[in-house]
């Protein structure tokens, strides 16, 4: 892993003013999970993931794997990414537009950077790095393999059957985000499907479970060294957030969980998010 | 071609993913709860390491394999043909087809023979939804020495395939040796009165009926359509202008089985009387194998049937 050259408020703050003027101009998208996942992913790919830019591969030999299960929150990716060197910035502005590689949820078919699986449709994105964990194990490769997910994505089954697999097999190279930011489309997430105590589940389906500050960045570099400690079994980090976070308008309302903004709430937006590392 | 004593089609799958599981270390197993059903004890004690017990979680099992897939493996995933298809569609769908992961599933318990379990478990839609699927590769063997060679020729082939066989035995009749081609249809019988395009366990019944027939004075033409997607489209064509009547024989609702699809081709390149011997618009029910194949029709004595009607 190289030194990534800006800090991570900066990155931070530049990829947020990313994602509203990618949706903005989009005229669509997801904004509301892509500020609540922003610190904590900025983080991961500034000072976790094992990963260079330049080299990365699909198959993801020899380097720490991510999996994006909530494929909705493409923007923050596709920020992130690009802002990480994976392909050019100029590329943002082509989101969600004919040909574009940045397609509304992350396709592999255009051969984008950082992305070695579809998603966008929930509940999946847990059952493929239980794959690419064990492929990993078999090949005697040690590098992790994380996976994050939504809190509202977690009422699907399919997440509970690869958690229940994941501790079953003692699949200890894996960790798992959920990005708690207790809304989703309809409302808050406790009206909605009621996923309940997320820690209690977890721990009851045999992971190890991390709470943590997902604002908050010391809390979350701890979270991460915690998580790679040996294990013996999968991990799973429990990341508080707030959906919207940085933008006072969108602040904890579902409202904005899949919505774009005019072109006068994006000024008031960015007028709130400081331009660190230069627009595309 | 005479029968060499009846097997199942499973057990030529299970024969095939030991033996490329012994060639290729790269290929790897997943099951959900029906190992011995599936025929995999052979691969699942010989390759431990590389072999999975998912549970009943079969959505699970199919992202699984998917990721197994992106970092290099060659992953079989075996259950029944209803759970490989109906139950886990999006995740096919998403993990496999559309991020072109190199998933080959094993489907078993296809069709109507599955027999006394009933139409809960009775797919008889699968080839439609799976030949529907973008990317995916679909195979249906006739016997068990199709099945085996089938099985090790989708770990060598590239990109997702859906590979469909059967619960009960039925005769053994190619040879251990093929000739066996992903894509290329097999000229089994030549003739040139009318042509029969058969797949699956229908194939034998096919055989079967061009003795029949022959007796008649018609000397029908039989194609063995063991690849129902990539469709070996000019076989169909070049024998369809040659003979100008086509029959097709399967195992399978007429929805969006063989016969629509070839007659989709037909109309399109080729149009000639034609005739499908499939299930009708219906669910099935329990019963033996034999009595079920009689009770819709999925026999020698209905494709001779049809074949009459076009002359």
């Amino acid at each position: 892993m190289q030194q990534a050259p800006y800090s991570v408020p900066d990155y931070a703050s530049q990829i947020r003013r990313d994602i509203i003027r990618m949706v903005t101009s989009a005229t669509s998208g997801h904004p509301g999970g892509s500020l609540s996942s922003t610190d904590f992913m900025t983080v991961l790919y500034a000072e976790c993931l094992k990963q260079t830019p330049g080299q990365w591969s699909r198959d993801g030999r020899n380097m720490d794997m991510f999996f994006l299960s909530i494929g909705h929150i493409s923007p923050l990716f596709y920020s992130l990414l690009a802002r990480m060197g994976y392909f050019p910035v100029s590329e943002l502005a082509t989101f969600r537009k004919l040909g574009s590689r940045l397609q509304g949820h992350p396709s592999v078919e255009n051969g984008l950077p950082g992305i070695h699986v579809a998603s966008g449709s929930l509940g999946q994105g847990l059952s493929v790095a239980c794959g690419a964990a064990l492929s990993k194990q078999i090949d005697g490769d040690n590098h992790k393999v994380y996976v994050l997910l939504g809190d509202g994505e977690s009422e699907e089954g399919q997440v509970w059957e690869a958690a229940m697999f994941a501790a079953h097999h003692k699949i200890n190279n894996l960790i798992a985000m959920t990005d708690w930011n207790r809304q989703q489309i309809d409302g808050p997430v406790e009206k909605i499907g009621g996923v309940g105590d997320l820690c209690a589940k977890w721990k009851a389906f045999g992971w190890r479970v991390i709470t943590c500050d997902g604002h908050h960045y010391d809390e979350i570099r701890q979270a991460y060294a915690k998580a790679n400690e040996p294990q013996e079994g999968p991990v799973m980090i429990l990341m508080h957030t707030n959906m919207g976070q940085g933008v006072d308008f969108m602040f904890d309302s579902h409202k904005w969980h899949g919505k774009a903004p005019s072109a006068e709430q994006e000024k008031q937006a960015l007028a709130q998010l400081k331009e660190t590392i230069g627009d595309y | 071609m005479t029968n060499t004593g009846n097997k199942d089609t499973r057990s030529g799958f299970g024969a095939g993913l030991y033996e490329i599981g012994k060639k290729d270390p790269r290929v790897v197993a997943l099951c959900a709860d029906l190992i011995g059903s599936l025929k995999m004890e052979a691969f699942a004690e010989a390759f431990p390491q590389r072999f999975f017990q998912c549970g009943i979680a079969e959505a699970n099992m199919m992202g699984t394999a998917a990721g197994l897939a992106v970092t290099g493996k060659i992953p079989f995933v075996g259950t029944f043909a209803e759970f490989a298809t109906g139950r886990v569609y999006d995740q096919v769908r998403q993990s496999i087809c559309y991020s072109q992961t190199n998933v080959k599933i094993a489907a078993s318990h296809a069709g109507i023979t599955l027999g006394e379990d009933g139409a809960t478990h009775q797919t008889m839609e699968d080839i439609a939804l799976m030949r529907a699927m973008p990317h995916m590769t679909v195979i249906n063997p006739c016997d068990y020495n199709q099945t085996r060679l089938a099985t090790m020729a989708a770990a060598e082939w590239k990109g997702p395939v859906y590979l469909r066989f059967g619960r009960p035995s039925v005769p053994n009749f190619t040879p251990a040796d093929g000739p066996y081609e992903i894509g290329k249809a097999w000229l089994m019988e030549p003739g040139e009165d009318v042509t029969i395009l058969a797949t699956g366990h229908l194939v034998w019944e096919a055989l079967e009926a061009v003795k029949i027939l022959g007796a008649k004075g018609i000397k029908a033409e039989l194609i063995n359509i063991h690849t129902i997607k990539p469709l070996d489209m000019q076989a169909i064509i070049d024998s369809a202008r040659k003979t100008g009547a086509v029959v097709t024989a399967e195992e399978h609702l007429v929805a969006g089985g063989l016969g629509e699809l070839v007659a989709g081709v037909l109309a399109r390149h080729c149009p000639v009387p034609m005739r499908m011997v499939a299930m009708e618009d219906g669910f099935g029910q329990s019963g033996t194998p034999a009595e079920l194949m009689n009770v819709y029709g999925l026999n020698a004595a209905n494709i001779v049937a049809k074949v009459c009607e076009l002359r």
